[in-house]
């Protein structure tokens, strides 16, 4: 296709940035009601990039002397993350203007991050990846610490940013290691230079494991995973369910890319890394979790766990680890939505809920909810027939595909003691009684039907896995073309 | 023929019950329409059931009236269900109690009724699915789900300790089968199916056998259970509402014994005789211990459970003994202590329902209040330790017969089981109906209404019938039976 100007425009990155150019103009000029206006533009624009994102699939255009690249996986990762943030807008709006935080240049920003992930997701350049996580990134910065009175979000908002800034450095340092060792910034370039190589030498070796380092801190992996719990408590919680849902998407999609495109010649080398990177998140997610008092700390060290399974995905480096990890973070998408978008609407006492224990009785109050919320807990342990179980599933078959059974035993030993504090959040909701709580549920239409879509996709997915598992066939026979 | 797809109603249509019974709006007058909704509910899935037996051809090896559908796109899993001469009574066992437990919670379910109706039908739908199951995926997500309605019926209706119980059951069971789920995907990746009944026979080496069988049987061993892996079990019992331990006792150890020989038999035979002793000093350890343990407890409950674990000493004996006699005795015998232990939990919760105590030594000197409730109980205690003429005895004859054609010892052990199996039964039954009522508490306890007749009498029927007429159920299961004995046989050169 020719690069006319509105083959142009219509790039979903180039039509992103504009539009986000846009917004934040009407925002500024806009006197009243700007927050509520500004987040139905980004969703209608959000809407129609995703559109973008899907027909753009033979534009050869404006790949920017290799800059950029395109394939179906990326295409269904940069779909994911522009569901997630839709979503997480719209369950997270009325929090916002609950906690008198509607200010519009929250959406702005969330736009903004998104297009570093897009930018990121499809990178095909050092510098372009980098480029790509420094945008997203700095949006998060301030996100982060957007409840600008507030000690705590404060206080989160400058660890991520110190923690984030300082991996950034180590990433870029790989970047340049990587560059100066094999001469070229470009994937399939370094993939070539490196492919006559009979083994790694030292500097390379240390330029992978730099960027590595830099890419496990934004996928939240252990033992680079200290901010997450922070930020996951310290920040608004509507910035929180952001948090969980999107960057990670786009994080481990790079993760994927970084590893299985320039440096798939030497799986030895990196995998190494990742086995342990995997294994460790896998426990310390779990038994972490276990003495946690805050739902959302709970949540931080339980996607901590969930990046442990997706990496056993990486490790397994074939087509069914590309399967596994589209079918479990969609999966994982969708539970996160679901969860939050309750965390989101209820209050205790009238203040949102924060600590696990006043979760107590919920299910003589909200029967639904609580029906719900357990329904999520399940899925997220992995306990059949709920969606969870379908994507750890996935994620098992690709291991022993991969001949890796110790990783794949120890995952599913983990995800027993994960399972305990599952079960923990039902058993607070039916098991322990109280009579006189006082629980609200303040949701609006548009949340309430995004609430019971995720509860239908979570319960009735064992009835047609087929509509998920066959896209994911697609990405991962077109990834390995 | 019936040319609907019957099994799939029968499992499915206690799903729609719990369905119908989520949208009645629970309040004062509705609770008695959510009681019904259930109870005929579960009554129609049991008259499901006798059709699904009068379906069944004797004559016919392996699964019949299969329903198979298209599942999963990239994988040879499908919807495949059909019942075979083992699992057949398993189904009949799980949708006759049922309606019993429903009846059973009638008046002593005082809270969230709603939920535990639906929770119970849920768990009807599960353990039918496990047992239809032809398609190995399909089986273990049924025997997973399992876990989710009995979490629940522990944790909420449970007892004073019901927390610590629910949990233990929960993440032991869990821990147990997460290692099958591996196993079954490795044994995807070498055959590329997931048919059961193609998996039966000897696909896999010798050496992959011994470790897939470890992992099926640190699953099933949990479940059963066996001795060392027991402990879940008398705590899950004792928390238990009355109706849960029928159904953790009646079927769901069931699962354990099932799937002993389905997988650890059925497609693992090499390794099934390599471990054989293994499970033979197990079970005995099992019988002794237990009982000796069981003879030690004051909660009524307890005692049966400990009971429970020595009788499943007895199945898993008969199942690995691989003799017709064995395995078909196996079988009775599940069938049967499904039966009769139900029924001795529902007495306890008879005597539990007035008095709120299971204490054995409370009680005393019932004969001369509760008659009637004296000579039901006494038929299950009879028929627990094996009295001719009861289901009981039928089964753990076959066993010993089968036992003294393997081993003259293991038979003498099995043997002694049923000995201190009647020690410990009529110490129970002695102490709580016979002596003198001193206890004023006791004087005012009325006989079984007759609610609980409607409980009673059917299951004494039927612990007669499958005592006097053992060949009704024996005869549908001779050719699976069969048919597990000879891919053993074969395998080991024998």
């Amino acid at each position: 296709m020719e690069n006319s100007f509105i083959n142009i425009v219509l790039f979903p990155e180039i039509a992103l940035s504009i539009a986000t150019v846009i917004l934040l103009l009407i925002g500024l000029f806009q006197k009243k009601n700007s927050f509520k206006n500004i987040c139905n533009l980004s969703i209608l624009t959000l809407i129609f990039i995703s559109f973008l994102v899907f027909l753009n699939r033979d534009f050869a255009l404006a790949n920017y002397n290799d800059f950029f690249t395109n394939s179906a996986f990326i295409q269904f990762f940069k779909g994911l993350i522009i569901i997630g943030s839709l979503a997480t807008i719209i369950i997270a709006k009325n929090y916002f203007i609950e906690l008198k935080l509607s200010r519009f240049e929250i959406p702005i920003l969330i736009l903004f991050s998104i297009l570093g992930m897009m930018v990121l997701i499809s990178s095909n350049d050092l510098i372009s990846m980098y480029l790509g996580i420094e945008l997203q990134s700095l949006a998060l910065y301030v996100v982060a610490a957007i409840k600008r009175d507030s000690l705590q979000s404060s206080e989160s908002g400058v660890k991520y940013f110190v923690l984030g800034a300082l991996s950034s450095g180590i990433l870029l340092y790989g970047c340049s290691l990587i560059y100066g060792f094999t001469g070229s910034t470009n994937f399939q370039d370094i993939q070539n230079n490196l492919n006559i190589l009979n083994h790694l030498n030292l500097g390379i070796m240390f330029g992978l494991i730099f960027v590595l380092v830099g890419l496990a801190f934004k996928v939240s992996a252990v033992p680079f995973h200290m901010w997450t719990p922070d930020v996951y408590e310290g920040a608004p919680t509507s910035i929180t369910a952001f948090f969980a849902i999107v960057p990670k998407v786009a994080a481990v999609a790079l993760i994927f890319r970084f590893c299985l495109e320039p440096f798939k010649d030497f799986y030895s080398e990196w995998s190494q890394i990742i086995i342990f990177l995997s294994i460790a998140s896998m426990f310390l997610g779990a038994i972490a979790a276990i003495a946690q008092k805050s739902i959302k700390r709970l949540l931080a060290y339980s996607s901590i766990g969930h990046v442990g399974y997706i990496l056993i995905g990486l490790v397994a480096a074939n087509s069914a680890g590309i399967k596994g990890v589209s079918i479990y973070m969609s999966i994982y998408v969708v539970m996160n939505i679901a969860v939050f978008s309750i965390i989101l609407s209820l209050k205790y006492n009238n203040v949102f809920i924060e600590k696990i224990r006043e979760f107590s009785g919920l299910s003589k109050h909200k029967p639904l909810i609580s029906l719900s919320l357990s329904i999520i807990m399940l899925s997220m342990a992995g306990i059949p027939p709920f969606a969870g179980f379908f994507g750890k599933f996935y994620i098992f078959v690709a291991a022993l595909k991969a001949d890796l059974i110790l990783l794949a035993v120890l995952g599913v030993i983990s995800s027993v003691i994960s399972a305990f504090y599952y079960l923990r959040i039902i058993k607070v909701m039916y098991f322990d009684e109280q009579e006189n709580a006082n629980f609200q549920l303040i949701i609006n239409s548009q949340s309430l039907f995004l609430l019971i879509f995720c509860m239908l996709f979570i319960s009735l997915f064992v009835f047609y896995p087929s509509f998920l598992t066959s896209i994911s066939s697609y990405i991962s026979i077109d990834y390995f073309q | 023929m019936i040319d609907w797809p019957i099994i799939s109603v029968t499992i499915f249509l206690p799903l729609l019950g719990s369905l119908i019974i989520f949208l009645i709006k629970e309040d004062e007058s509705s609770s008695n329409n959510i009681k019904w909704a259930a109870l005929w509910t579960s009554i129609g899935t049991f008259i499901l059931s006798c059709l699904i037996w009068l379906q069944f051809d004797n004559a016919f090896v392996g699964y019949q009236l299969i329903e198979k559908y298209q599942w999963f796109s990239d994988f040879n899993f499908f919807y495949h269900v059909g019942v075979d001469g083992i699992s057949l009574f398993m189904i009949l066992l799980s949708t006759f109690l049922i309606p019993f437990c429903i009846l059973a919670s009638w008046v002593s379910i005082k809270k969230r009724i709603k939920e535990y109706m639906m929770a119970f039908l849920f768990l009807e739908t599960v353990m039918l699915g496990m047992f239809f199951s032809i398609d190995i995926l399909l089986f273990y997500i049924f025997f997973e789900s399992v876990l989710i309605p009995m979490f629940l019926i522990i944790g909420i209706w449970g007892g004073e300790n019901r927390i610590y119980a629910s949990f233990k059951f929960f993440l032991y069971t869990l821990l147990g089968s997460v290692l099958m789920l591996i196993a079954i995907i490795f044994m995807y990746q070498i055959t590329n199916t997931m048919n059961i009944s193609e998996l039966q026979g000897n696909f896999f080496s010798k050496k992959v056998q011994l470790y897939l069988w470890l992992a099926f049987f640190a699953s099933f061993a949990v479940k059963i259970p066996m001795w060392p892996f027991h402990t879940w079990l008398p705590d899950a019992h004792v928390e238990a509402p009355t109706a849960g331990s029928v159904i953790l006792a009646g079927v769901l150890l069931k699962m354990g014994g099932y799937g002993f020989i389905r997988f650890s038999l059925g497609m693992f035979p090499e390794a099934s005789a390599y471990f054989m002793p293994l499970i033979m000093t197990l079970s005995v350890i099992a019988i002794i211990y237990t009982s000796f343990v069981a003879f030690a407890q004051t909660d009524m409950k307890k005692l049966i459970a400990y009971s429970s674990v020595a009788h499943m000493g007895m199945v898993t004996i008969g199942i690995f003994l691989v003799n017709p006699q064995g395995l078909e005795g196996a079988i009775v015998q599940m069938i049967s202590h499904g039966i009769v232990s139900a029924a001795l939990f529902l007495c306890v919760g008879v005597i539990y329902d007035r008095m709120h105590t299971r204490e054995i030594a409370f009680y005393g000197g019932l004969v001369t209040r509760m008659p009637k409730y004296s000579v039901a109980f006494m038929i299950f205690m009879l028929a627990s330790v094996g009295l001719p003429g009861t289901s009981g005895f039928v089964g753990e004859f076959l066993i010993i017969l089968g036992a003294f054609k393997f081993n003259t010892f293991i038979a003498l052990f099995a043997a002694s089981g049923i000995i201190l199996g009647a020690i410990y039964m009529l110490y129970l039954y002695k102490n709580i109906i016979f002596g003198v009522l001193t206890n004023d508490k006791l004087k005012e306890i009325l006989d079984l209404e007759t609610r609980e007749k409607l409980i009673m009498y059917p299951i004494i029927i039927m612990v007669i019938i499958i005592g006097v007429f053992p060949n009704i159920f024996l005869d549908s299961m001779h050719l699976s039976v069969e048919l597990i004995i000879s891919n053993y046989e074969i395998a080991n050169g024998k």
